[in-house]
């Protein structure tokens, strides 16, 4: 199976949570959001300026930094 | 009737109407204020229902209870020490499963709650229908069906609030998380020796204070260990053991493998207590930001919006600010007409009226630009502004959201700041802050219309264009300097919810509006009050003030020297007359340029002088920009009255007058620059003081305003001598 990172998944397709890296607060906020393993998120889209982006995981919309989510492991579906 | 006090804190995500069942639930009897010691908003209403007084508290809306931000530290505080009745937890109900989270938090702590699940139609409509019995008995909690938009299910949630603080039954020991069972011995393990160690004086069940030590929860840990005493040793390594108990079996952090676990727990009781039809959202929300955040469109139309709003506020905010110019100026007027002469009078028209009623003229502004805010709010477009703003402010260290604030400080810097309460990071609040007085507010332009205009004639648009454009430079590289330096630290992450468009309530749109305009007008009452009584002091006095030339006798001299003279031939006369008016208008502006010089106020002008020299600015204009600490407009006025500008015309008069001065084009813009950065007037002063509730910062953000002013002036006048202008 080929994994990807969050931020190379382009816009309309979907992955599914592998990994969650970084550290410290930033990390434990990602997962309290619902981002964890195993989690189906889809990407809406990016911003105008390719920075943040959006993604719909459990029934929401939320937006995430490309730095950020250079840091989640992803797996596309 | 003796009726008994309760106390109910609602507890919720962002986003989830917990607002608006607060405004449903205490209407006009809510109260604004702060919590102790932080900027986050503190909202009470105190209700008699059922023969119960009751305190509703509104905290902060949050995520989590994990204690990063300042908003769930207060509301964990809240719940914790301050012991409510009851907890009302407002659930969303489209979005159940991240709901849930801090539900779950809240169950783990020993309290009461209560849930009500907001917006259920919504969801329903959206094809998930909620088992509300169900969820209520997996989770042992009443659950109460709300509307919050239709203002449906408040009595309910009342009734069923009170009937659950009146319950004496103790909070059901089971159906919290359970995790898994290396982790329950962990648990197990550490609640046993808190239990042994920290008999009596634990101030937090033993089970929640053993979850949160093994998940490294800085705020308790720290209070467990002071109150352990001798143990405290033995108490951190028994909790490093544990911690490392669990590290090794599950290969990552504690508190990330429970955050996991509670949402596997979260996922259970969604899969029994909700049927689903629809999976993926089809809904007008999505379709919305097709269009607002569009790749191509996105952007000019946050341009349109921001452009109608500023429109609004300064624009069509002109109008009543005028009726408003007219009322103080009718007042004054009749005050002028009906009270006798005395020093009091003199300080009422001159010190309290003029003062109080040059910042009362922002009310307009303030209501058009709230009004405005609260609907971007409301609707859920200030999330999008952010989306679309973030690569770039993220640039200067700031989020995407500091964006609106910093842009209405080109307008006026007080509801500019004031409007940083959007702002969830205590630090972006502060960072924003201190730069916003640097985008240049309209009170400025005058000054630069004439200082520019007289000085660089065809070529001031451009002068007045690269001082707006150095304010916006030099805001950047601060904000890059204090995130390095005293604000140390990241900004905040920018996992930020994009919540569904929604239509405002009228009702709260209102409520946010009265809620500024009476934090603005309470402001009048005090610090501008007082500060304008001390500026009229130090310009009124001393009272009696040699002058140099004997101004009333001449006055007189000239009055009866017209009516001697007077020719019987009418045009001549006329013509005598207009020459008279000429040189009293002469004489007394002398007289008054000779009282200001030689006033207290004239007095610290000329004490500053040697400040001001190294940057090119005489006596007279630093006078101007001490009057312009009260209001930024009243520098022109100030300037006019010191060089003697004469004429109908005040902007012309002043122009001729100071191009016939000893002031430079090198000084005017030294002075421009000056003026651009120095402290910002009064009433902005009185919003920093107020927002940050710091005096510290207040005094940086002047001492540093007026020490960078001072050094870019003083750059600008040697560098322009140096190149030989």
């Amino acid at each position: 199976m080929k994994f990807m990172l969050l931020s190379d998944i382009k816009q309309g397709h979907k992955a599914r949570i592998v990994r969650v890296g970084g550290s410290g607060a930033l990390r434990r906020r990602i997962f309290e959001m619902g981002i964890i393993k195993g989690t189906e998120v889809y990407i809406e889209k990016y911003a105008p300026l390719k920075d943040p982006l959006e993604l719909i995981v459990k029934g929401y919309h939320l937006s995430l930094r490309v730095e950020e989510a250079a840091q989640i492991t992803v797996e596309p579906i | 009737m003796n009726s008994r006090k309760l106390i109910i804190a609602l507890a919720g995500n962002p986003n989830s109407g917990k607002t608006t069942i607060f405004n449903n639930l205490t209407g006009a009897h809510q109260k604004v204020g702060n919590w102790s010691g932080v900027t986050v908003e503190k909202k009470e209403g105190v209700i008699t229902r059922h023969g119960y007084e009751l305190t509703i508290i509104d905290l902060p809306g949050t995520y989590s209870l994990t204690p990063f931000s300042i908003e769930e530290i207060v509301a964990r505080n809240f719940v914790l020490d301050a012991h409510p009745d009851v907890v009302i937890d407002i659930i969303d109900a489209s979005n159940l499963e991240r709901s849930l989270y801090l539900a779950t938090q809240l169950r783990e702590i020993d309290c009461k709650v209560l849930f009500a699940l907001n917006m259920a139609d919504m969801a329903k409509s959206r094809g998930v229908k909620i088992h509300a019995d169900k969820l209520s008995e997996l989770l042992d909690v009443p659950v109460v069906f709300t509307v919050g938009n239709k203002n449906e299910g408040m009595d309910a949630l009342l009734k069923k609030a009170i009937e659950l603080a009146e319950n004496t039954r103790q909070t059901p020991e089971g159906r919290k998380v359970h995790y898994s069972p290396d982790i329950e011995t962990a648990v197990a393990d550490l609640q046993n020796f808190i239990h042994q160690v920290l008999p009596e004086k634990l101030p937090y069940s033993e089970r929640w204070t053993a979850v949160k030590l093994i998940e490294d929860d800085k705020i308790v840990h720290e209070r467990i260990l002071s109150l352990s005493g001798d143990h405290q040793q033995a108490l951190e390594a028994q909790i490093r053991l544990a911690r490392q108990y669990i590290t090794d079996r599950f290969d990552d952090d504690p508190e990330i493998i429970m955050t996991d676990e509670r949402y596997g727990f979260i996922a259970g009781i969604v899969k029994e207590a909700v049927t689903a039809s629809a999976r993926q959202r089809v809904d007008i929300s999505r379709n919305i930001d097709l269009v607002l955040t569009n790749r191509f469109i996105g952007f000019p139309i946050f341009i349109l919006f921001i452009w109608g709003m500023f429109q609004l506020t300064f624009s069509v905010g002109k109008y009543p600010q005028e009726w408003i110019t007219a009322c103080v100026h009718a007042l004054s007027a009749a005050l002028e007409m009906h009270l006798p002469d005395s020093l009091f009078k003199d300080l009422l028209l001159n010190g309290v009226i003029a003062g109080v009623g040059s910042v009362i003229v922002f009310l307009p502004n303030i209501l058009i630009l709230f009004f405005c805010i609260s609907l971007f709010e409301d609707t859920g477009y200030m999330a999008r502004t952010a989306f679309l703003m973030d690569k770039i402010m993220h640039a200067i260290g700031l989020h995407g959201k500091s964006f609106i604030p910093m842009l209405m400080g080109f307008g006026c810097n007080v509801p500019a700041i004031m409007a940083t309460r959007t702002l969830e990071s205590e630090k972006d609040r502060i960072l924003t802050i201190l730069i916003t007085p640097f985008m240049s507010c309209s009170a400025k332009l005058p000054i630069y219309i004439v200082l520019a205009g007289t000085f660089f004639a065809t070529r001031a648009g451009t002068v007045i264009f690269i001082i707006y454009l150095t304010g916006v430079v030099l805001s950047i590289i601060t904000g890059r300097l204090l995130r390095t330096t005293l604000l140390k630290g990241l900004d905040a992450p920018f996992v930020m919810e994009l919540p569904p468009y929604r239509i405002p309530m009228a009702k709260s749109v209102m409520i946010h509006m009265w809620e500024r305009s009476k934090m603005f007008l309470k402001k009048m009452g005090n610090i501008i009050l007082i500060g304008s009584i001390v500026i009229w002091t130090l310009s009124a006095f001393p009272r009696h003030i040699e002058y140099s030339r004997n101004y009333e006798a001449e006055i007189q001299n000239l009055q009866s020297r017209g009516a001697l003279q007077m020719p019987g031939d009418a045009a001549a006369r006329r013509t005598l007359e207009k020459e008279t008016a000429a040189a009293m208008d002469d004489i007394k502006g002398q007289m008054q340029a000779e009282h200001v010089e030689k006033s207290y106020m004239g007095q610290l002008g000329k004490l500053l002088a040697p400040v001001f020299a190294p940057i090119g600015i005489d006596w007279r204009g630093s006078v101007a920009l001490l009057s312009g600490f009260v209001a930024k407009e009243i520098v022109v006025s100030t300037l006019g009255i010191l060089y003697v500008a004469r004429g109908d015309n005040k902007t012309e008069a002043l122009r001729t007058a100071l191009a016939s001065s000893d002031m430079t084009p090198l000084s005017a813009v030294s002075m421009l620059v000056f003026v651009l950065l120095y402290l910002p007037c009064l009433a902005t002063i009185a919003t920093i003081r107020r927002e940050l509730r710091s005096w510290k910062w207040t005094a940086f953000s002047i001492g540093y305003s007026t020490s960078l002013a001072w050094v870019m002036a003083f750059l600008v006048y040697h560098g322009g001598r140096f190149l030989g202008f």
